[in-house]
């Protein structure tokens, strides 16, 4: 995959916590790599704390890496994202209700984004512009969405507002962190089916960062597994679904809500653990004090992610045993 | 059948809005046996937290009880004054609010924010009261060294925890829970709902349980309520409910979530949005939305009709005599 419009590689960025005595380094993403080819949905799946949003948020140019290499389009980034990557890179945000200025006019924010990104349009054009994207999310009818203010727009309206923004910039990877998670259930789907009809349209490329395996399941081509900063699996959304490798993803598994499910499943897992909080780890596996397989080897040192298939990779000393 | 704990008749709640009164809850009613779990789901808007404010009599203004009666254990609810009601709070009945870090007090450590619940409504010395706050600490698993503890050194999963262990002080026979699980993840959500499930059959309460997504409860609710537009819509045993749906609007919701078994299909939800509650339309509050909406649909309001334990609001299902 020499063509992969996004490559990160030993991505990892840590925070000083606490005060002058009691400083510590929170590892919130640890050496982490992966891959995005062009018109691909990758979820990235994890608990609160698991560094999937500090992952989105360093590829947004929003804080620097401590150490690793993002390569977006060919190029290594620097520091910070340029204005040009941020337009082909840009991200829409988990709140609805948080991220768009609620004192404009809901056109008001696209012909700002079409100005900077997308400076040869001249006014007329930036109009039609601006209908088409809002109508391309289904905001009907384009031209009047245009006119309201975001309190006039419901939760998925203003999510979908966001991502006609996203698309305003002409990207090729949109990172969208938790997209669906603070909308009704009801919403989601239609959301769900916008970020497909993108990738299938527009040929663009989705991060997609949640916390819930079957929207990832629905919406994503591969899906990768994080606990407490690390990869512990990764695969086609298939795979893993169908064959949950690491100990976490069979947790995740098992804990997903689904009616469709039947009684009997939930009674096998008693799992009362807090995923950790990653300030000066020790070696070894982070999952090993919740993980029912955890051999002495899990706790002194860290299992790298070994291939189980073409596509399938796993870090976990159990899994590589058996 | 026992003698229901709850009887809640034909409840009305109204907003006060510039442009008229808005029937928030509009005739809602049912009962609650001792000991049981009643789900109430529906989308954001749809009444479900105003009706459990209004059953807890904690409604302020816009919001206003105008009519029908909450009968708990025989005693009517909505004739009481304020300090009659206190006597029912928490001893009788306890509610648990759907964001615990906003509903527990950041600046007061979590023994001492029990001990104040105990001191407002029991006449227990500290001696007493230190001995309780422990007792169920432990009930949720939660570490009685986290007495000492403040709400922000707690995760989300413990904060609410928390909550329910303040809301299991007195032993209430009616536990009401607005979506406690919403700011969850799908781990902490799963054990959240084994702990709610296995104190009530330890202790013995009755839960009302207000969710805007079904799947959190379908493995735990003893009957489900769908709520749309302040009605009923669809009352049954939880599992009739999720396997054979009525309402078009019941089914709409259980095509609207994506699953983790199965085979993957498109998903489409339900199209459009609710109706004006200032304004209803006269016929069928669903209709506008509903595919199978006849002329019938549209002039009359259906009726909620109980064949067999299982209660459906529309004409298709029982179709009206003339």
């Amino acid at each position: 995959m020499t063509d992969a419009v996004l490559k990160v590689d030993k991505l990892t960025r840590y925070f000083r916590v606490g005060g002058f005595r009691s400083a510590g380094t929170l590892h919130a993403t640890d050496e982490v790599s992966f891959e995005v080819a062009p018109g691909e949905i990758v979820a990235l799946v994890g608990e609160s704390g698991s560094g999937k949003s500090t992952i989105a948020r360093v590829l947004a140019g929003l804080y620097p890496p401590t150490s690793g290499t993002i390569t977006f389009e060919g190029k290594v980034q620097g520091k910070s994202a340029s204005r040009k990557v941020r337009g082909r890179m840009p991200m829409v945000f988990q709140d609805p209700f948080g991220s768009i200025n609620p004192v404009l006019r809901v056109g008001h924010s696209l012909h700002r984004s079409l100005k900077l990104h997308r400076p040869e349009l001249d006014r007329a054009a930036r109009d039609a512009e601006a209908v088409a994207l809002v109508e391309r999310v289904g905001l009907l009818p384009g031209a009047e969405v245009l006119r309201r203010y975001p309190h006039e727009l419901s939760g998925g309206q203003r999510q979908r507002l966001g991502f006609a923004q996203a698309l305003a910039s002409r990207p090729s990877l949109i990172l969208a962190d938790e997209p669906v998670s603070m909308l009704d259930v009801s919403i989601r789907i239609g959301l769900l089916n916008v970020m497909k009809g993108l990738r299938d349209q527009e040929h663009v490329s989705l991060l997609y960062i949640t916390h819930d395996l079957a929207s990832a399941r629905y919406v994503a081509d591969r899906m990768i597994v994080l606990y407490a900063g690390r990869i512990v699996e990764e695969g086609t959304t298939e795979e893993v679904i169908a064959n949950p490798s690491h100990p976490y993803t069979r947790l995740l598994m098992a804990t997903a809500p689904d009616p469709r499910l039947p009684l009997a499943h939930d009674t096998d897992v008693e799992d009362l653990g807090e995923p950790p909080k990653v300030i000066n780890p020790g070696p070894g596996c982070r999952f090993a004090p919740r993980c029912p397989l955890a051999m002495d080897q899990c706790r002194s040192s860290t299992p790298a992610m070994v291939s189980l298939s073409a596509t399938k990779r796993v870090a976990c000393y159990a899994v590589e045993q058996s | 059948m026992t003698t229901p704990i709850l009887e809640v008749r034909d409840l009305k709640v109204e907003y006060t809005t510039p442009s008229g009164p808005a029937e928030a809850v509009n005739g809602v009613s049912f009962d609650l046996a001792p000991g049981e779990f009643l789900a109430i789901v529906g989308e954001s808007g749809c009444g479900k937290s105003t009706l459990l404010f209004s059953i807890a009599q904690l409604l302020t203004y816009p919001a206003k009880t105008v009519g029908g009666s909450v009968k708990f254990d025989g005693v009517d609810l909505t004739t009481l004054s304020a300090e009659e009601l206190r006597g029912h709070r928490w001893r009788d009945i306890s509610v648990v609010m759907q964001s615990a870090m906003n509903a527990l007090n950041p600046t007061l450590s979590i023994g001492a924010q029990l001990a104040d619940a105990c001191r407002a409504h029991t006449d227990w010395d500290d001696e007493k009261i230190a001995e309780r706050s422990a007792q169920v600490l432990t009930m949720v698993s939660i570490d009685t060294t986290h007495l000492k503890s403040f709400p922000f050194q707690l995760s989300g999963g413990m904060r609410q925890r928390a909550m329910i262990a303040m809301a299991l002080l007195l032993e209430p026979k009616l536990i009401i829970m607005d979506e406690p699980t919403s700011a969850l993840d799908v781990v902490a959500q799963r054990s959240l709902m084994r702990q709610v499930e296995n104190l009530r059959r330890e202790l013995g309460f009755a839960v009302l349980f207000v969710t805007h997504d079904m799947s959190v409860v379908s493995h735990f609710s003893d009957r489900l309520a769908v709520m749309y537009a302040g009605e009923i819509v669809e009352l049954g045993a939880t599992r009739e409910v999720f396997d054979r749906p009525q309402h078009p609007y019941s089914s709409g919701l259980m095509d609207a979530f994506p699953s983790i078994v199965g085979e993957m299909r498109q998903l489409t939800g339900i199209a459009g949005n609710p109706p004006s509650l200032v304004n209803p339309p006269s016929g069928c509050l669903f209709a506008p939305r509903c595919q199978f909406a006849t002329d019938e649909c549209r002039e009359f309001r259906p009726e909620l009709i109980t064949v067999q334990d299982h209660a459906v609001r529309c004409h298709l299902v029982n179709p009206r005599t003339r």
